[in-house]
């Protein structure tokens, strides 16, 4: 079931030049979350975009029926959400999208940029099941880092920088916790780095979810546009992913 | 005698023998096969869903990317990724025939054969009142050129569709042509019971920093509320030529939109993209309509059909 209902802007906290968090509030109960999964945001009207934008559940905080989004100013859409203030109200369209099964003991989690937005709740998740994942970032630079205390309560936090400037230098594939033999690696980021982890696990046996980020006009399985080549065909990003099993993707 | 309506009675019309409880439907390709609304409201309260573009065989779809916005507007090229009729009549069709609404199924093909036999099929379809046949296509056997940019090749398919299709035949017309009207035209002669009015406008989208068109085909169909204009136009200018009924689209994200179709000469409308953006729209719009003529104390919706 999904619902299309109004939140309040009840925190926008800027985390670093690019990246800000969202904390939305619904008056009523909130619908159950899985980790993974994603909402469609319309910003308040009148707006210069038209369509509503896929933005994945970052944290859940079920006592204050809030919903946390990290988001990144992109282009015009997300700069908008940026600036958006407390106490204005947005519509949501969520939960949408499968999201990730909580799977194995011995996990990774690999975040690319923005990317990392999911991963907070998913180590949450296993963290209420007594498991702490390993959580792998990768940034450009240390100036697009967030502060990591909320991740590092719920899981084992390595940090790769391409220019070396926090952790270690390189892209996260170079990373030496690559090297461990996980249950299950999860990942969110950049196509191709996604491609580069999956390909990497996949040649190790190791099962690698994926979720994937294309260009979305209804999020809900209606409008065919977020289409992507798998094995077995086009399918929806929006309801049978955002999470794939990286074996199905034709990248 | 004026017959006064009722106040629910006010929205309620008859398209040939299509009868409808009010004028509001959604555009194909918008709004799945129906199912993926259910939880947001009760989807039986419109006049009609078309449901998505049905072809004769399996058809995959266009490669990533299939969508980018443009300033109030957005650019598809889905390419009417579709699991064939058979599929439709065999699957769906027991899934959506009990929707107390008229289930209209949008047809399209390659060539003459594929639409006369999707049209065929979907005859035998007890409770699908109506097609809406989709002209935009290329013709494969004519050097890809548009079924429905050419009047002889409109009325070719469209009256060798209304041999095989006994119930409602809509034809659903691109603006991407000189005069609409001469299509519009030729397809009322080929016998079509009416007309929907604008698909998508062939648009194209380019990221400068890139230096790459935005979708895989390069140019696309444009919808949204950039179109409107363009929909008004053509539904204006083809309800003076022709005595059919016009189903007015594009652009819509309002009642008001809605009316200025009605007032343009169109006897019903849909919705397309807004359903994207608002997944309720289609209930608001039949409430805002009520609310417009209560507020103009208008008897019923066609009394202001066409009036400009």
């Amino acid at each position: 079931m999904k619902y299309c209902s109004d939140f309040t802007i009840v925190e926008n906290k800027a985390l670093n030049p690019t990246f800000f968090r969202l904390k939305l509030q619904s008056k009523d109960k909130l619908a159950p979350v899985k980790a993974g999964q994603f909402v469609e945001i319309q910003t308040i009207q009148p707006s210069s975009v038209l369509l509503r934008r896929p933005i994945s559940i970052h944290d859940v905080d079920e006592e204050s029926n809030s919903l946390y989004l990290l988001i990144q100013k992109v282009g015009k859409g997300s700069n908008e959400l940026s600036n958006l203030e407390e106490n204005q109200t947005v519509n949501l369209i969520y939960p949408c999208g499968n999201g990730f099964d909580i799977k194995g003991n011995d996990v990774l989690l690999v975040g690319g940029g923005v990317g990392i937005a999911p991963l907070l709740y998913l180590s949450k998740c296993f963290h209420k099941q007594g498991i702490k994942p390993t959580m792998l970032m990768g940034f450009r630079t240390k100036e697009q880092m967030i502060p990591l205390d909320e991740f590092e309560s719920f899981c084992n936090v390595y940090i790769s920088t391409q220019d070396g400037s926090f952790g270690q230098k390189g892209l996260v594939t170079e990373n030496t916790v690559m090297n461990h033999v996980y249950d299950t690696v999860y990942t969110c980021g950049p196509s191709p780095m996604m491609q580069s982890i999956a390909c990497f696990f996949e040649q190790k046996g190791i099962p690698c979810f994926v979720s994937l980020e294309n260009k979305m006009a209804c999020g809900i399985g209606a409008c065919l546009c977020c289409a992507q080549n798998t094995h077995e065909g086009y399918k929806c990003t929006c309801t049978d992913g955002p999470v794939f099993d990286s074996k199905e993707i034709i990248w | 005698m004026r017959r006064i309506y009722k106040q629910m009675d006010r929205l309620k019309i008859s398209i040939g023998n299509l009868n409808l409880k009010n004028p509001v439907m959604t555009a194909s390709g918008t709004f799945g096969f129906g199912e993926e609304y259910t939880d947001f409201f009760d989807i039986q309260a419109l006049g009609a869903i078309i449901v998505k573009g049905t072809t004769g065989n399996k058809r995959e779809g266009n490669p990533s990317p299939r969508m980018c916005e443009t300033p109030m507007g957005m650019i598809n090229a889905v390419g009417l990724q579709n699991k064939g009729v058979d599929y439709f009549c065999n699957s769906i069709y027991n899934r959506i025939k009990d929707y107390d609404t008229n289930m209209i199924v949008n047809v399209s093909g390659s060539d003459i054969e594929e639409y006369v036999t999707v049209a065929e099929k979907i005859n035998e379809l007890e409770k699908i009142h109506a097609i809406e046949l989709n002209i935009s296509c290329p013709n494969v056997k004519k050097g890809g050129m548009g079924f429905g940019t050419d009047p002889n090749m409109a009325f070719e398919v469209v009256s060798n569709v209304r041999r095989v299709y006994s119930k409602h035949l809509i034809v659903k017309l691109t603006p991407n042509v000189t005069s609409i009207v001469d299509i519009a035209k030729a397809v009322e002669d080929a016998g079509a019971d009416s007309l929907s009015m604008i698909n998508t406008v062939l648009a194209m989208a380019i990221d400068a920093e890139k230096r790459k068109a935005l979708l895989s085909t390069i140019t696309a169909g444009l919808s949204g509320p950039a179109i409107k204009p363009i929909g008004l136009r053509c539904v204006y200018q083809t309800y003076k030529a022709v005595k059919i009924p016009i189903i007015g689209l594009g652009g819509i994200t309002n009642a008001t939109d809605a009316i200025e179709y009605i007032l343009a000469g169109a006897s019903a409308i849909q919705i397309g993209t807004q359903n994207f953006i608002n997944p309720r729209i289609g209930l608001e719009v039949i409430n805002g309509m009520n609310e417009y003529l209560e507020r103009h104390k208008i008897n019923h919706i066609w009394d202001i059909r066409g009036v400009i």
